[in-house]
């Protein structure tokens, strides 16, 4: 019997041993891959992981394509290797690589709170040195400060998006309103759709960040892009006057019924259904949706026709200008810090952040984070709008669930919810969120 | 061959891959989970061992209670609604006609994919163009609710869902115990002038105990670790109207990254779980099993 025990431990601690031996082998030739791409004089290779496979993203896979093959045509030494992934599989990979230090010469990035978990465990390279040299003043202001932490820039923004508030032409004509300028007259239009029984403002406040920008816009206006920003960056206070009454304001264009019915329960994908089916008059939302507006031969064209924006209406008194929008940049690119090649990936990143550039708005319907000129370029003439409206941004402000730390942003979204669906009051709003803020310090 | 298989080390050898299949897999992660539990860590940067903070933490978050609530809730109703599933069984399995038919269409909700299933009800739930308040409304009902976003109804929208999803997996489980009853035994109960309905009371139900205790089991160890419909339908909202104890571990653990708490929650369902399945387990237990 015991003896039987000491065989099957034995054959145990064997089979565990093989497993092992197994698991070594597999990093241990992953080590040397490295190495060999590294420091092989002749030819180099930089590996680079992003997140647009052909099938679904097909324009911004063949930009990259293009990018990529002239970049190797103007290298012959260097060799960019691709791996590609869609969004979430992305995120999650590159959370199990950076566990493991196996990160992607270049990969992609977003801005602020996701950047940062990867900046404190040292994984991204410091991007400062393309910032002032080939870089320099190539970027709309505020886009790669972004993705900036403790002053020193971790990656750099291929996307630029600010939040223009979408409505019907022909629904506003219906009704006899007219574009509002200010709140108060905002209010009315709303009023005065609700009264003709129309749907006001298309709106899936499942997601929450949709129902934040709103916050977010109605906190500018009122307080001034600054009330916002310093209460997040701790110079200032949550439960600052402005951000109580754009609180205030949130929850009477709620009780008006400004909002699609059962917004809280829906998603954003629905709710934009509403808005492409006429059954809501406005929509706030991002210009990644530009597209969807102007060339997506899925909607009408007489739709695409009718549907114009505006920029968000001022409050009476209040601190923000018409030119402030609530904004910020999309993915960006990062260098791996324990990169073998890093002065080739910095250099690879570089011209890529500027072919981009170029190729990426009338290509893709991307608005870049680097300055466009529109002058002589072939684009819907909203798209020129938006970019216009860009150049003379008095401020972006970025988007605030971007801006704190994800157990901070947690809150914010969950109160945001809360007030929309009359669960807290606005002085409950801003106390649980200076709370939470005041805790992280 | 008999000599073979009494020799213990032959034995071993032969059970050693599963063994390590089954200790790497599933046994070794569970103690890993019990372990990250320990420790303050955003699934990144270096790990904090913070001992059993994060457990006293999660005794005190009144949101994890809630939501330990709402899975509780779901474990009662899906194990209510066994009795409506037996029933349906019992009937399908009886000589009607079309009875087939019914069983097919039963099954249906087992071949979609949870995704599927969670959109399908989030178009039936829409509250102004779905399905049901269209229903609602053609019978005079001026402001139907909106399901999903009714912080005292969501909850029971999703159920409603969930217990669809699962009727068929049920049924064909009752309807295949049933199904192996002889039937010698219901002829003798005929005999004796025995109505359905005593027929199905006292002698089929009592026949297919253990297989109705089998289901109470997984009902409810499946309805305290439910996940996957909450999340596409709800995310857990809204404000936590539709938070379940899954739902509330992996937004811990992927959404604010605090896998240390997401680990402490996860390792603490494993042991909920635990021990009601060992109390049920215990409730149900009856002396002598039923022989034919």
């Amino acid at each position: 019997m015991i003896h039987a025990w000491k065989k099957l431990l034995l054959l145990i601690a064997f089979a565990t041993v093989l497993v092992l031996a197994a698991c070594g082998g597999d990093s241990d030739e992953a080590s040397s891959g490295n190495n060999e791409s590294g420091s092989d004089g002749e030819g180099k290779t930089i590996e680079f992981m992003h997140l647009w496979p052909e099938g679904s993203s097909k324009q911004h896979y063949e930009i990259v394509e293009g990018i990529i093959d002239e970049y190797e045509s103007n290298h012959s030494d260097v060799k960019v290797e691709v791996e590609i992934l869609s969004n979430e599989q992305y995120k999650e990979k590159l959370k199990v690589l950076s566990t493991s230090n196996e990160l992607p010469d270049v990969g992609m990035t977003w801005a602020a709170g996701f950047l940062e978990p990867y900046v404190s465990g040292n994984m991204f390279a410091s991007l400062d040195d393309l910032l002032e040299g080939p870089l320099k003043d190539k970027f709309v202001p505020g886009t790669a400060e972004a993705y900036a932490i403790d002053d020193t820039t971790y990656g750099l923004p291929l996307e630029l998006n600010i939040t223009p508030l979408f409505y019907n032409k022909a629904i506003f004509e219906e009704n006899g309103v007219e574009v509002p300028e200010t709140l108060e007259e905002f209010k009315q239009v709303v009023q005065t759709l609700v009264d003709n029984g129309v749907t006001p403002i298309a709106l899936g406040n499942k997601d929450r960040w949709t129902g934040s920008m709103w916050y977010m816009y109605l906190a500018d206006r009122i307080g001034g892009p600054q009330s916002l920003n310093d209460a997040i960056n701790r110079t200032g206070s949550f439960e600052d006057p402005s951000l109580v009454q754009a609180a205030e304001e949130l929850k009477s264009l709620v009780d008006m019924d400004a909002f699609l019915n059962g917004y809280n329960g829906l998603g954003n994908d629905e709710a934009k259904g509403y808005f492409i089916n006429e059954q809501a008059a406005m929509y706030l939302m991002g210009s990644w949706d530009l597209p969807e507006w102007t060339t997506n031969e899925d909607n009408p064209q007489e739709f695409r026709d009718s549907i114009g924006y505006m920029k968000f209406p001022v409050v009476e008194g209040g601190e923000g200008d018409k030119d402030s929008f609530v904004g910020g940049p999309g993915v960006g690119l990062f260098v791996a810090e324990n990169s073998d090649v890093k002065e080739e990936a910095k250099d690879f990143v570089s011209f890529f952040v500027e072919k981009w550039g170029e190729q990426s708005v009338e290509k893709a319907g991307v608005i870049p984070a680097t300055k466009v000129d529109t002058e002589g370029t072939d684009l819907p003439q909203m798209y020129v709008d938006v970019l216009n409206d860009l150049n003379q941004a008095s401020n972006i402000t970025l988007y605030a669930d971007v801006q704190m730390s994800a157990a901070v942003a947690e809150v914010h979204l969950d109160m945001i919810q809360a007030l929309f669906g009359d669960a807290v009051s606005p002085e409950e709003f801003v106390k649980e969120q200076e709370n939470a803020l005041a805790q992280e310090e | 061959m008999n000599k073979v298989m009494s020799n213990k080390a032959v034995i071993a050898l032969y059970v050693l891959p599963a063994l390590i299949l089954i200790v790497g897999l599933i046994y070794g992660p569970m103690l890993l989970t019990g372990y990250y539990g320990l420790m303050e860590w955003n699934g990144m940067a270096s790990m904090t061992f913070v001992g059993i903070e994060n457990y006293i933490d999660l005794i005190q978050d009144p949101k994890f209670w809630e939501s330990a609530k709402h899975s509780f809730l779901l474990a009662f109703f899906s194990t209510l609604s066994l009795a409506g599933y037996l029933i349906v069984s019992l009937v399908l399995a009886g000589k009607i006609k079309g009875s087939d038919l019914f069983r097919k269409i039963y099954l249906i909700p087992m071949l979609l994919s949870s995704v599927a299933i969670a959109q399908l009800w989030i178009k039936i739930y829409d509250p102004n163009n779905g399905m049901l308040n269209s229903l609602l409304m053609s019978m005079g009902v001026e402001t139907p609710p909106s399901w999903l976003a009714d912080t005292n109804l969501v909850l029971y929208a999703i159920f409603v869902a969930i217990l669809w999803q699962y009727a068929g997996f049920y049924i064909i489980i009752y309807y295949a115990a049933l199904k192996g009853i002889p039937e010698s035994l219901v002829e003798a109960a005929k005999i004796d002038g025995a109505n359905p309905i005593q027929i199905a009371y006292k002698i089929k139900v009592p026949l297919i105990s253990g297989v109705i205790k089998v289901t109470v089991v997984l009902a409810i160890v499946g309805s305290l670790k439910y996940f996957d419909l909450i999340y596409v339908m709800t995310g857990g909202g809204p404000n936590g109207a539709s938070e379940v104890i899954a739902s509330y571990m992996y937004k811990k653990a992927f959404d604010t990254f605090d896998f240390g708490y997401g680990s402490a929650i996860a390792f603490f369902l494993l042991i909920i779980t635990l021990i009601v399945t060992w109390l049920t387990r215990k409730l149900t237990a009856t002396e002598d099993e039923v022989q034919y």
